[in-house]
């Protein structure tokens, strides 16, 4: 293998595992560090800074980073990245917050955006331009701004004073909100003098079931996000004591828990697939299930059963799932007889789409075949040039995160765009590396591996949560707890520098690394160098470090896969031949124009 | 501030007949300075121990005074350890071994702690043949005491300070030959895929196994002019052979077919094969390995491998006719012969 190129920043982000899962890239170790230093409000705008909503991200987050987390390769669970960044939310200081956060006035560029929705989206390039100095003008037909994280995502889940809070630092900014606002034209915005607009509409529409008695039983049968916003807007406040909810996603959930607070007591979820295959998270799966409701897998909806225009229940037909060659599933009937199960109220949550009735289709904007705007997946540029679209609304529905970090790219898009510089030309990440060392064994970062598992977050009480469906279930770690949760991050953005040419070939850092991840051998190719290092190499998502040529005429490989970023090898060496850095990688933000 | 080595290890390690990885061998983390030699020694020697199979309890590590004799705490954590008295590692394992025989013996020592100090145990334990694994971790000076030329320090190599040794070393591999030892190897620590297999022989061997190791003291004795730096082993490193250890019920490979094959079997039913490099040696030729080492020394050169062997020797207990059970396991009927039989010891003596 050729030497690695480490001066490449792309090399050591892809080490920082959980951050280089997270969709907005946000630099966890270094909030999760400032959460055991106690620096919540740093932490805090740490993320903010990344992610825009860490109080909401911290209760929701789809979290990809988790099961990307190191951790989970030495041991079963993966740091709580998520429910320490609602830690960093739950402590910060307004007033030390205020310190950071821009408020405005800002000097004005004379330019004006227009923003279609108002959810994570659009909030974020509001965020993201405001400061510039544009104008912004943000449009939703709700009453109020956040999108689904309003209109879907629980309050048990996500209480709305979080929400109004993170969503009052962008409003603060001067952004023009036009609130109970329908755009029922596109034209209309993009005749306006308009510099950019940008869509963030989501994916508004819930999936219907077609099959007998759909219509018939139509007064209780309601299509799942349409029903939790009735809840969340307060139209709809009771549901009847036998209820199912049909789906495997998150929204399911969300379905069978508001139902138990509203009224249902037995409550089931009925899902087509296995239950290993469920969409929904495992953590969400558990939490409904420790709210008493079961999930019943393998069951294919056959009918509503209606009599005399009142809903009885639902016909199943059983199935299991079997899978060919290619590992394709198909679902088999078992040839039992169908089941019946009682209700009184159906909510289907089986899946959401875009819809976009309100968008002329003679605007000189491009569909594709599944009747979706086509657009560059980098600028987020539809084929009309000063449109964009990002969110739910861009490549159909996602999560807040990914939402966060399409809107980061369109921003940097429009300002491009506005300032007429070319949209290929896209500021890079501001990246760093910093020794980190302070004497023989003295790091300035808590190098210590600690074997603690990971830490529950505590629940309010299941009697008083289902009775108030506004009462937050998760309270959150306390500060003790928080801290040795956070002492479970291995940091690994302290990355180990190798430089070839001090190496006298001891051997040191290869005998005393815990994980064997260092060997000294001659060079090969990749699979051939992976078959001879000194434990087995078999996650090949993770990189090989390779370095020149050393006296001997053998090669220093380093299998970054299990490295603890303990920094013994860097300890052990008497050459400082390994040196621990601490490697930093922001994405880059509106605002940074590159002339070239 | 680390200095703490973490709980967790690669999940995937391999594991041995035991059931063991090579976690079970460890020791605890080592407080030589960074880049020692010695901490490569021992990690041949958790290597060659986890390779064996051995069980970590019936394994005695025993030492005298020196970096080179504290490293028994940095390996074989689980296993019985005895630090003695400078240059007396000898005599306390021969009591060791008088007493119990059967664990399997291993000490550790340095050149001070053999060569000076240390000398007149070390000869006595060769020539009876302890069964003992006497691993030198030899760096040509006194590393704990802050670098003092040894005894096995070459004439002419210079030290750190920039003295220059004015006395003739003493071969350590060159005298076990002279005074009868069994089973005589030299290696590098930094050639564990020379030192692993040689330890694993050794521990097979029935009787003395001396292994003279190369083991360069990075603070006192990795100096330009030092004839025991890692620079300088790596570039006069000769070698006897290439040497795989073959297990017992394991089939010597075709790999090993090429070149001038040589295989040596072990007390234990083991096997050596050679490849040989050296031309006129032969590891069961003693007068070949004197000649052999003499030859390389000529040169400048530094020979390493296996220089002798003899897999039929007769260890201590053998040789004496003593217990062939551990002291500990002996009963009151077996210790007190009886009114009898003490009459008639008895009435000989009259
Ligand atoms: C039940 C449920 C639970 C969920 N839970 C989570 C979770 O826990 N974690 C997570 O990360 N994600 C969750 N999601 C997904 C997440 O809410 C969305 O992915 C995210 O909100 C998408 O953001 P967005 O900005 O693209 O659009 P949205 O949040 O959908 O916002 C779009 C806004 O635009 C408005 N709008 C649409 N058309 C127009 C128009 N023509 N004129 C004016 N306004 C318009 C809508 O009213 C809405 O307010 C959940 C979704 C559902 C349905
Ligand atoms: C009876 C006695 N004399 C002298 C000493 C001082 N002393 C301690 S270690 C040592 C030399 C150790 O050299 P070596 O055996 O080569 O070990 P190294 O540290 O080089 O590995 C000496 C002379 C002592 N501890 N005890
Ligand atoms: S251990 Fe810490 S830095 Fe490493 S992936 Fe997990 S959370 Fe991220
Ligand atoms: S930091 Fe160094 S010693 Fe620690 S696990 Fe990584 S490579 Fe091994
Ligand atoms: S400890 Fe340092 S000098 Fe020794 S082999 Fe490792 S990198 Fe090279
Ligand atoms: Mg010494």
């Amino acid at each position: 293998m050729d030497p690695t190129n480490t001066s490449d920043p792309e090399y050591f982000h892809k080490v920082v595992d959980c951050q280089y899962a997270c969709p907005a890239h946000t630099p966890v170790p270094e909030y999760i560090r400032l959460i055991a230093a106690e620096k919540y409000t740093e932490a805090y705008i740490i993320n903010w800074e990344s992610n825009v909503f860490p109080g909401v991200l911290g209760r929701t987050c789809d979290r990809p980073c988790e099961p990307a987390c190191r951790r989970t390769r030495v041991e079963d669970q993966p740091v709580a990245i998520c429910r320490l960044k609602r830690v960093a939310a739950d402590y910060r200081d307004e007033r030390q917050l205020a310190e950071y956060i821009p408020t405005g006035p800002f000097a004005p560029n004379g330019k004006k955006i227009a923003l279609i929705g108002g959810g994570p989206a659009s909030l974020t390039v509001a965020r993201d331009l405001a400061p510039l100095g544009y104008e912004i003008h943000l449009f939703d037909e709700q009453p109020a701004g956040g999108g689904m994280m309003r209109t879907q995502i629980p309050s048990f889940r996500l209480p709305i004073s979080v929400l109004d809070e993170e969503i009052g630092y962008i409003t603060n900014m001067g952004i023009h909100t036009h609130y109970n606002t329908f755009v029922s034209s596109l034209r209309s915005i993009l005749d306006k003098d308009y510099d950019a607009v940008f869509v963030g509409t989501g994916a508004p529409r819930g999936k219907n079931l077609e099959i007998p008695g759909r219509v018939e039983g139509i007064k209780n049968i309601h299509i799942g996000i349409d029903w939790l916003q009735s809840v969340a807007f307060e139209h709809t406040h009771a549901i009847g004591r036998n209820v199912i909810v049909l789906g495997g996603g998150n929204t399911a959930m969300d379905c069978c828990r508001t139902s138990r607070r509203l009224g249902g007591e037995n409550v089931r979820v009925v899902v087509r697939s296995p239950f290993t295959e469920m969409k929904a998270s495992p953590w969400e799966k558990e939490d409904a299930m420790h709210e008493d409701i079961p999930i019943i897998d393998n069951h294919v909806p056959v009918e509503f059963v209606v009599e005399n225009g009142v809903l009885k229940g639902m016909l199943f037909e059983k199935v299991r799932a079997e899978y060919d060659a290619k590992g394709r599933r198909t679902l088999v009937p078992t040839g039992e007889p169908h089941v019946f199960m009682e209700a009184d109220d159906v909510l289907i949550a089986i899946g959401q789409e875009n819809a976009f009735p309100w968008i002329e289709r003679d605007l000189g904007l491009e569909f594709d075949k599944w009747d979706m705007p086509v657009l560059n997946s980098v600028t987020f540029q539809s084929t009309v040039p000063k449109l964009f679209f990002g969110g739910d609304a861009a490549f159909g529905p996602k999560n807040i995160i990914t939402a966060v970090a399409h809107a980061h790219h369109a921003a940097i898009s429009i300002d491009l765009f506005c300032q007429g510089e070319s949209l290929m030309n896209r500021p890079n990440p501001l990246t760093n590396l910093v020794s980190q060392k302070m004497g023989i064994h003295e790091w300035s970062y808590d190098s210590v591996v600690t074997i603690d598992k990971r830490f529950i977050v505590p629940q309010a009480d299941k009697k008083e949560t289902l009775k108030n469906r506004k009462l937050e279930v998760e309270l959150g770690f306390d500060e003790a707890t928080a801290f040795r949760e956070a002492q479970r991050c291995l940091n690994c953005d302290a990355q180990t520098v190798f430089t070839a040419k001090r190496c006298i070939e001891c051997d040191a850092c290869a005998d005393v690394c815990p994980t064997a991840c260092i060997t000294f051998t001659t060079n090969g190719d990749e699979t051939d160098l992976r078959s001879r290092l000194n434990a087995p190499s078999q996650n090949l998502t993770q990189d090989l470090m390779v370095s020149e040529l050393l006296p001997t005429g053998r090669v220093m490989v380093k299998d970054e896969d299990m490295c603890l970023h303990c920094g013994l090898c860097a300890e052990r060496c008497p050459t400082a031949a390994w040196d621990m850095q601490l490697f930093s990688y922001y994405t880059a933000k509106a605002g940074i124009v590159v002339h070239g | 501030m680390s200095y703490v080595r973490p709980k967790f290890r690669h999940p995937q390690l391999p594991k041995n007949k035991l059931g063991y990885t090579t976690r079970e061998y460890e020791g605890s983390l080592s407080t030589l300075c960074a880049g020692c030699g010695h901490d490569s020694i021992s990690t041949a020697i958790v290597q060659a121990c986890f390779e064996l199979s051995l069980e970590p309890h019936r394994v005695a590590k025993l030492s005298g005074i020196g970096c080179s004799s504290k490293t028994p705490a940095y390996f074989l954590g689980q296993s019985h350890g005895f630090n003695s008295v400078h240059g007396r590692m000898p005599s306390v394992a021969t009591g060791a071994y008088l007493a119990n025989r059967d664990l399997i013996y291993i000490g550790i020592s340095g050149d001070g702690d053999t060569a000076s100090i240390g000398m007149g145990q070390f000869v006595h334990a060769v020539r009876r043949n302890l069964n003992l694994v006497y691993i030198v971790m030899n760096n040509g000076c006194y590393g704990l005491t802050k670098g003092q030329d040894s005894a096995t320090a070459d004439v002419g190599s210079k030290s750190k300070a920039g003295s220059v040794n004015p006395f003739e070393a003493i071969d350590l591999a060159g005298m076990a030959l002279e005074l009868g030892a069994t089973f005589v190897a030299q290696s590098f620590s930094g050639d564990k895929t020379q030192l692993v297999p040689l330890i694993k022989a050794a521990l097979s061997h029935n009787g003395f196994a001396l292994i003279n190791v190369i083991s360069p003291c990075v603070t006192f004795n990795n100096n330009p002019g030092s004839t025991k730096s890692y620079d300088f082993v790596r570039e006069h490193m000769d070698a006897t052979a290439t040497m795989d250890f073959v297990p017992l019920q394991s089939v010597i490979s075709a790999e090993y077919g090429e070149g001038t094959k040589t295989v040596v079997t072990m007390h234990d039913g083991s096997k050596l094969a050679l490849n040989k490099l050296e031309a006129e040696w032969d590891p069961s030729d003693r007068v070949s390995a004197v000649r052999a080492l003499y030859n390389a020394r000529l040169e400048g050169e530094v020979l390493t491998g296996l220089l002798f062997v003899d897999s039929k020797s007769t260890e201590l207990h053998d040789i004496m006719q003593t217990s062939k059970r551990p002291l500990n396991s002996l009963h009151q009927s077996e210790l007190s012969p009886g009114n009898e039989k003490l009459q008639k010891i008895n009435s000989v003596l009259r």
